[in-house]
């Protein structure tokens, strides 16, 4: 700690921190644009000087960055001061000069950073009467939209984009007052983070496309504090709504979490909530005919079901309480789990081994700080892609500890990168074909699955010896010494697999590599990262019985043993061979399906519940870690939808809080779920907490057209929320705050003033809690199961390929993430390309699968082995052989094809 | 990472030639690094072509495995490199402090008339572009300016006309 | 003894000496020094005891400069050095004449720097647009090489030297050393943030040091000659001899090689023969574009480094820019700022923004649109873009100019918006 006077008053502070952090820390309002909490200063948009003095004698001062200055113990400085001040004052009349003040119609206005430091920098009135600069906008896809006049040059665009997030086709191009923010030609942004750029841009160049079609006013969407369910890494956001349509979703900071920055999947895959194909009357279906459902055929038809012994199929992309109220009325030797039956045992495996004291599993922030890293075939940026973010920050770390050597503080970004160059901490993927993060691995195999598994036991087995070996590792000997050495060698070594590879092998090997690191180390557990691919995969696995696989459900349906089954949000054409789920449907006498949008399986229902989406109910879920979190309702939805726990519990009133209570009562490991529930003793004399913020104007706009007095607001018996602008300030509790917001500051930058210290908790915590409880040490290693096929002449191994906007059944239905998708393609390396005579983009015919694929030549692909990508449910995954052989198609490549395809080794010119 | 599939834009790039090959390859042993060379090759393509087209960034960016966005930010950073095509001579002009004393004014309006042409332009035939350009460190010389690589000082007038009909006369730099 | 170590070998009316008429004029003696058992610490102490300061524009000590770099056989690490041949302040024409007038001499001093850091690999950045230097240096390096001075074990010394001739894509940024590092990288030419230092941190992220051309060149003459014999070469405060360069519209432009210390007049009327005839003195930039005005009156103070200083400006590249009283001072002002507005790099705000604006204002000006609005604004510009508020010297660079130009021609600025055109065009 140091000790430094600002304006006069005594602060303690941290001197590894520069002045502007520190500034911030304290609470105090300093204007800034170019430095940015996680990536640290550059120093170009001179925004936030100050003066500093020498010592206590010293009247004159100088005028300093606070960014660039560190906050030394004994620092004397002054942001009051007036020189200070009216530079500050000078910079942001520079940085206006050709602004084109366009805030009426612009989508960032009321939550734009530039308007809340040109307020505090006190500019008021335009000098310039010369020429304004103005620039052409580019096209950049279907996510973001390109305003450059709007244009301040702070830099941070690139400065995330390619230095934080690693993409590569955004860059500064030109120079003095004409320097330009794009790609080198119109496009789209390739990266998978590209619309943290909304977030990130102090302005409005760079918006939501989606929202700007039809902006408004962030005081005028109504939000709460939700949970992304795009996959199983639970990051936190903020969705808005407005007048019955979510419009935008943004980020929502969790230090422990996603922090400031969501995936492109996670923040504009949310738009099937607003579809025209929702599900909204409870039907019941006899052939082609469909009747609506009264409350007491409602009734009848749930007595009915739970009378007649049925069974249930959960469903990992399902709350906590949906899944746990579908128990309950089925019973618990009833419930099945909706999980293929590979990814069942995996996902039993996971969370077995979550509870062995050896391991922890980090959170997305813990990841950062790892300094060695094996990735064992799972393709994180398509699976859990904010821990792809969070890896490219973890092989910094390297960087980070030169620079410490040659004392320059890590938030002096451009010198740490220059510094380091291309020296980063060790990371090593082990994965069947090229893979996103290979740009900052330190070695990548491209092997089949079964030298891969043997790489992985065999480093483990080099770590310590009492750790089995399995398999012929082919050429890598060297290799498994040296990534062995560099994980004992590592400060935090983190090992990261997953069920999305399919092979359970590399699961085990994964955790025998951390188990001989933790024998190496002693007590500390070491990071072991085994990752689920849905949104509450970890949940539905721990209310599920072991036993009660998908595949036993169907055996029981076909073998005829029950005639009612329930299927909750869940599209079982997705989990099991299609032959295999019609044949056991075609058994049932009654299928009730609750979901939210039609899918194959809502198909064969006799009865159909529409169910609310996640912004339109309460629930709880569990992320990768074992993390369960409570996701608050947005809006209401208009329909007869309701949450599914809702319709299983019978259509009872009944609140989130009662589910939740009783399913940490009831449901084994489920006791710590109770946390998550607000502490009423924070409600002041019973007030709620508003989803609206004190300046929504929409309230009494609504409907105006037709009336002029003000709707009652709808109230919400079931939350501590309110529908409302009336209510306890969301500053009583940052954890339950819907959208930041502070005096001055309007944008998402205010989300200081709620934070311990900059990067840090929020001042009230995080609202979270970790389920698992560590169990004792089982300390046994695991042995190789799998039997891998052999693979005859002409045949490939299959191995599933899976892409962030596809992969996801839900987000795969939003507009803007449908036009970056792609159909199902066959990756093949070029070896296999020439022995099968076919070219990139040929269709082709998989022998067993109806639907034709394309054929996507990757120059990193093992010989004898197909990727395949299903597309979103063209191809059933699970109808897929181990192995398979091509054959010549007939069709022709649909409009999609695979052009949108961003993958680093595809050989399009590419002819045998 | 940097291959880009998406091509909105159409474009495509060329092939280098044989000679600019051999050319960025010996540049490969003088720095250390990729992307250094990435700029010595803008320069190579350059001299070869006379100027960098889009074609030519793309298949830079191709054969050194550089993002073509970097490439385009460092291409348009610097003056000497031409992102449009040019004449067969350039000229640049100096307008600078010491030239701007001793009358270059007057000298940039007589080009400009003589070849029908403004600064940053080509004249109609192909022979000229004309670029002002900062100090060319000749003071005491001044005015002056470069055709090609020959710098000429001390110009009048009839020093520009002599000049300029020297160079249309095809004779080039020396 | 000689007295114009920098330029005794040139003369402007032939080629430059080849090697073996170099090495007869005393050339690379250094080198054989070197060779003969010299040590880094040595040439380094002799270089501080020199007092040899950048000639680049700064005026920083080169010795103490040297001795930033991580010295010692724990730093096996690769060094640089890196030579500043950009040459691009405008008005300045010295760093040229010495590369075109003899090559050998700055690459002897390049052999003797990058001995003294004991760093294995020089560039040397040469603008664009010098191809005659280009061709002279690759020349004079062939031959260097293949005499022995560079290359692997230099004359039996152990010391590996690979000199590489780097030529500019173009922009005055580049010769800001960290931008010219990122020029040298093939990147954008943004300068870099100081702390780290070069020193510690350059090129590549490597222990680099930037000196300019005619530093480079003091070398060879104060080891072959020795410190003693150095300091004897001026009288004033500041050691050797400088380039000293005259232009604008004297009887006589052109660049000397002088004992620092010498009177300005001496310069400016002596060598440089006085104003044209029917001309007289207005002001003059001591040395290049960004320096501050210094007036007739000034006339007799010693071109020294600090002398210059306590007159408000600086000797910086010592070249001078004369102005006369038929040329518009405004215009020339003017001028300057258009330079710097154009070769701002983009970085930081007060730069990139205020410079145009300033630009814009002068154009008003000269074409009889100023106001007194705007004269305010040019005032409110040279605080804001003064050293420490923006990220490199650049804009304060072109301040010097501009704040001198306002207080010393405030009523050619006066005129200009009063009688609604540049008066100096009736
Ligand atoms: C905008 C700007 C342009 C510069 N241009 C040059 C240049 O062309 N040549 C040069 O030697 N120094 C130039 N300098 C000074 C260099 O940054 C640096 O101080 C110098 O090369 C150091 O060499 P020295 O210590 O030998 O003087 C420039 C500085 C700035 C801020
Ligand atoms: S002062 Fe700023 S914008 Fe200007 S050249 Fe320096 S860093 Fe670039
Ligand atoms: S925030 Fe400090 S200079 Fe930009």
């Amino acid at each position: 700690m140091a000790k430094i006077v600002i304006d006069g008053v005594s602060y303690e502070v941290d001197p590894a921190n520069n002045l502007l952090q520190e500034c911030l820390s304290q609470g105090l309002d300093l204007p800034y644009f170019c430095w940015h909490p996680c990536m640290g200063s550059v120093g170009a948009c001179r925004q936030c000087a100050v003066k500093q003095y020498r010592d206590a004698d010293d009247k004159d001062g100088i005028l300093v960055m606070a960014c660039m200055t560190p906050a030394s113990d004994g620092a004397i400085i002054s942001i009051e001061d007036a020189q200070a001040s009216s530079f500050r004052a000078d910079v942001i009349e520079s940085l206006m000069i050709s602004h084109p003040h366009d805030c009426p119609v612009c989508e960032e206005g009321g939550e734009c950073h530039l308007q809340d430091m040109t307020l505090m920098s006190g500019h008021n009135y335009r000098r310039y009467d010369k020429k304004k600069v103005t620039h052409r906008n580019q096209y950049l896809g279907p996510f973001i939209n390109h305003e450059m006049n709007r244009c301040i040059a702070c830099y941070r665009c690139v400065r995330y984009y390619d230095d934080y997030a690693g993409g590569t086709d955004l860059s500064v191009q030109a120079s003095h007052h004409h320097v330009y923010f794009g790609r080198q030609a119109d496009g789209v942004l390739e990266s998978e983070f590209s619309g943290n750029l909304v977030e990130v841009c102090p302005t409005g160049v760079f918006t939501d496309k989606g929202f700007s079609k039809h902006y408004t006013r962030k005081w005028d969407l109504q939000s709460a504090p939700s949970v992304c369910v795009g996959c199983a890494v639970g990051c936190n956001t903020t969705p808005g709504e407005r007048y019955g349509t979510l419009r935008r979703l943004v980020n929502r900071y969790n230090s422990e979490i996603n922090g400031y920055f969501l995936c492109d999947r996670g923040r504009f895959g949310f738009d099937y909530v607003n579809s025209e194909q929702r599900l909204t009357e409870p039907v019941r279906l006899l052939g082609s005919e469909s009747q609506t459902l009264s409350s007491e055929e409602l009734a009848e038809t749930l007595a009915e079901f739970s009378n007649s012994g049925a069974i249930g199929i959960g469903s990992p992309r399902a709350s906590n309480e949906s899944n746990f109220m579908l128990r309950c009325l089925v019973g618990q030797e009833n419930f099945y789990s909706g999980f293929s039956d590979t990814e069942h045992g995996a996902v039993q495996h996971i969370i077995e081994l979550a509870a062995d004291p050896a391991f922890h599993c980090p959170s997305i922030s813990e990841i950062e700080q790892a300094d060695a890293v094996i990735i064992l075939s799972e393709d994180v940026t398509n699976t859990a892609p904010r821990l792809a973010l969070a890896l490219r920050q973890s092989v910094r770390n390297k960087a980070l500890s030169l620079a410490e050597d040659c004392h320059i503080p890590r938030w002096q970004d451009a010198a740490v990168r220059e510094l380091a160059q291309q020296q980063r901490s060790p990371l090593c993927i082990l994965s069947s074909y090229a893979t996103r993060l290979d740009d900052v691995a330190s070695d990548t195999v491209i092997e089949t699955p079964r030298v891969l598994s043997a790489i992985g036991f065999a480093i483990a087995n080099k770590i310590s010896a009492t750790a089995p070996a399995a398999g012929a590792t082919g050429e890598h000997g060297e290799l498994i010494e040296r990534v062995a050495a560099q994980l004992m060698a590592a400060q935090r070594p983190l090992v990261i697999a997953g069920t999305t590879a399919g092979n359970t092998d590399l699961i085990a090997a994964a955790a025998n590599i951390a188990r001989a690191l933790q024998e190496n180390r002693g007590d500390t557990p070491v990071d072991l990262c085994l990752l689920v691919p849905e949104v509450n995969s970890m949940g539905l696995g721990m209310l599920v019985n072991q036993e009660n696989t998908l595949g036993r459900a169907l055996e029981k349906i076909s073998s005829g043993a029950v005639s009612h089954a329930v299927v909750l949000e869940n599209d079982l054409y997705r989990r099991a061979d299609s032959a295999v789920v019609d044949a056991a449907l075609s058994r049932l006498d009654n299928l009730m399906v609750l979901d939210l949008l039609d899918t194959p399986t809502t198909a064969k229902a006799s009865v159909v519940l529409p169910t609310t989406a996640f912004s339109e109910h309460e629930a709880t879920y569990v992320n990768y870690e074992g993390r369960a979190q409570l996701s608050f309702q947005v809006h209401r939805n208009h329909s007869a939808a309701k949450p599914a726990w809702r319709w299983l519990n019978g259509d009872q009133e009944c609140d989130v809080e009662t589910m939740v209570n009783r399913c940490s009562s009831e449901a084994r490991g489920f006791d710590k779920l109770g946390q998550l529930l607000p502490d009423p003793a924070e409600f002041v004399a019973g007030m709620k907490i508003p989803r609206q913020s004190q300046r929504y104007s929409g309230r009494t706009a609504i409907k105006a057209n037709l009336n002029v007095h003000e709707p009652k607001q709808a109230v919400d018996p079931e939350s501590i929320m309110a529908f409302s602008m009336e209510g306890i300030s969301a500053q009583t509790d940052a954890a339950f705050m819907a959208s930041s917001w502070a005096p001055q500051w309007n944008s998402n930058q205010s989300i200081s003033k709620f934070q311990e210290e900059i990067n840090g908790k929020l001042k009230q915590g995080h609202t979270g809690t970790l389920l698992i409880e560590k169990r004792a040490a089982s300390g046994a290693y695991l042995q190789a199961e799998r039997a891998y096929p052999d693979i005859s002449e002409g045949s490939l191994e299959v191995v599933l390929a899976q892409q962030i906007f596809g992969s996801d059944e839900l987000s795969a239905r939003s507009n803007s993430i449908q036009e970056r998708m792609t159909d199902p393609y066959i990756g093949i390396s070029p070896a296999d390309a020439r022995a099968h005579g076919v070219r990139h983009g040929d269709m082709v015919s998989l022998d067993g699968i109806d639907a034709p694929v394309i054929v996507c030549i990757r120059s990193k692909m093992p010989a004898g082995v197909a990727a395949i990508y299903c597309g979103d449910g063209e191809i059933n995954p699970h109808a897929l052989p181990e192995t398979i052989s091509l054959g010549k198609s007939e069709s022709t490549v649909g409009e999609r094809g695979i052009r949108g395809l961003i993958i680093s080794d595809v050989l399009e010119d590419y002819s045998p | 990472m940097n291959k880009q599939i998406i091509a909105s834009s159409g474009q495509r790039a060329r092939q280098l030639t044989a000679a600019e090959i051999a050319d960025i390859d010996h540049e490969m042993g003088i720095y250390p690094d990729k992307q250094a060379v990435g700029l010595e090759a803008l320069k190579i393509v350059q001299k070869h072509q006379g100027w960098v087209s889009d074609e030519s960034l793309l298949a830079i960016a191709g054969y050194l495995d550089l993002p073509a966005a970097e490439l385009e930010g460092v291409a348009t950073f610097f003056n000497l490199i031409y992102r449009q095509p040019v004449g067969r001579n350039v000229m640049l002009f100096c307008d600078s402090v010491s030239c701007w004393i001793m009358g270059c004014e007057g000298l940039k309006a007589h080009i400009k008339e003589t070849l029908d042409i403004d600064f940053g332009e080509t004249s109609p035939d192909g022979d000229f572009t004309l670029i002002p350009v900062p100090c060319l460190g000749d003071c005491d010389r001044a005015p002056v300016m470069m055709v090609g690589e020959d710098l000429h000082r001390n110009l009048t007038t009839e020093k520009i006309d002599e000049i300029i009909s020297h160079y249309r006369r095809g004779e080039g730099s020396e | 003894m000689v007295d114009n170590p920098l330029t005794k070998n040139i003369d402007r009316s032939r080629p430059p000496l080849e090697i073996a008429a170099y090495e007869a004029a005393d050339g690379y003696q250094s080198v054989r020094l070197i060779a003969k058992g010299l040590s880094p610490e040595d040439v380094l102490q002799q270089v501080k005891d020199s007092g040899l300061k950048g000639r680049g524009g700064a005026g920083f000590p080169t010795g103490l400069k040297w001795s930033f770099v991580p010295q010692g056989d724990d730093t096996q690490q690769q060094k640089y050095l890196v030579v500043n041949a950009d040459e691009m302040e405008p008005g300045t024409f010295k760093d040229r004449l010495l590369m075109e007038g003899d090559p050998h001499l700055l690459i002897e001093g390049v052999i003797i720097a990058a001995y003294a850091i004991r760093a294995s690999k020089a560039y040397i950045f040469l603008r664009g647009e010098y191809v005659a230097s280009e061709r002279l240096l690759r020349r004079a390096i062939d031959e260097a090489v293949a005499s022995g001075f560079l290359g692997n074990n230099i004359l039996g010394s152990g010391f590996d030297l690979e000199l590489i001739v780097h030529t500019s894509a173009g922009r005055y940024i580049c010769g800001e050393e960290t931008a010219l590092l990122n020029a040298l990288e093939g990147k954008r030419a943004i300068p870099r943030a100081k702390p780290p230092f070069p020193q510690v941190s350059g090129l590549w992220g490597k222990p680099t040091i930037v000196n300019n051309v005619e530093t480079l060149c003091n070398l060879p003459g104060i080891l072959t000659y020795g410190v003693d014999w150095y300091h004897s070469l001026t009288k004033g405060s500041d050691h050797g001899t400088k380039l000293f360069g005259v232009s604008g519209r004297v009887k006589n432009p052109g660049c000397w090689e002088l004992p620092l210390g010498l009177p300005i007049r001496e310069l400016l009327e002596g060598y440089a023969g006085g104003m044209q005839d029917g001309l007289a003195l207005r002001g003059f930039l001591p040395g290049g574009g960004s320096t501050d005005f210094m007036l007739p009156e000034h006339l007799d103070a010693a071109l020294d480094y600090d002398e210059i200083a306590k007159l408000g400006s600086r000797l910086a590249t010592g070249t001078m820019i004369v102005l006369d009283d038929k040329t518009c001072p405004v215009g020339m002002v003017g001028n300057l700022m258009k330079f710097f507005a154009k070769e701002s790099c983009g970085f930081c705000t007060p730069c990139r923004d205020g410079l145009p604006w300033v630009e814009e204002i002068f154009r008003d000006f000269e074409a009889g649109r100023g106001n007194e609005k705007d004269l305010q604004i040019l005032h409110d510009h040279v605080d804001y873009l003064g050293p420490g508020r923006t990220f490199c010297a650049l804009a304060p660079g072109a301040t010097a100019p501009l704040g001198s130009g306002l207080k010393y021609f405030k009523e050619d600025f006066e005129r200009h918006i009063k009688e609604r055109c540049c008066p100096y065009r009736h």
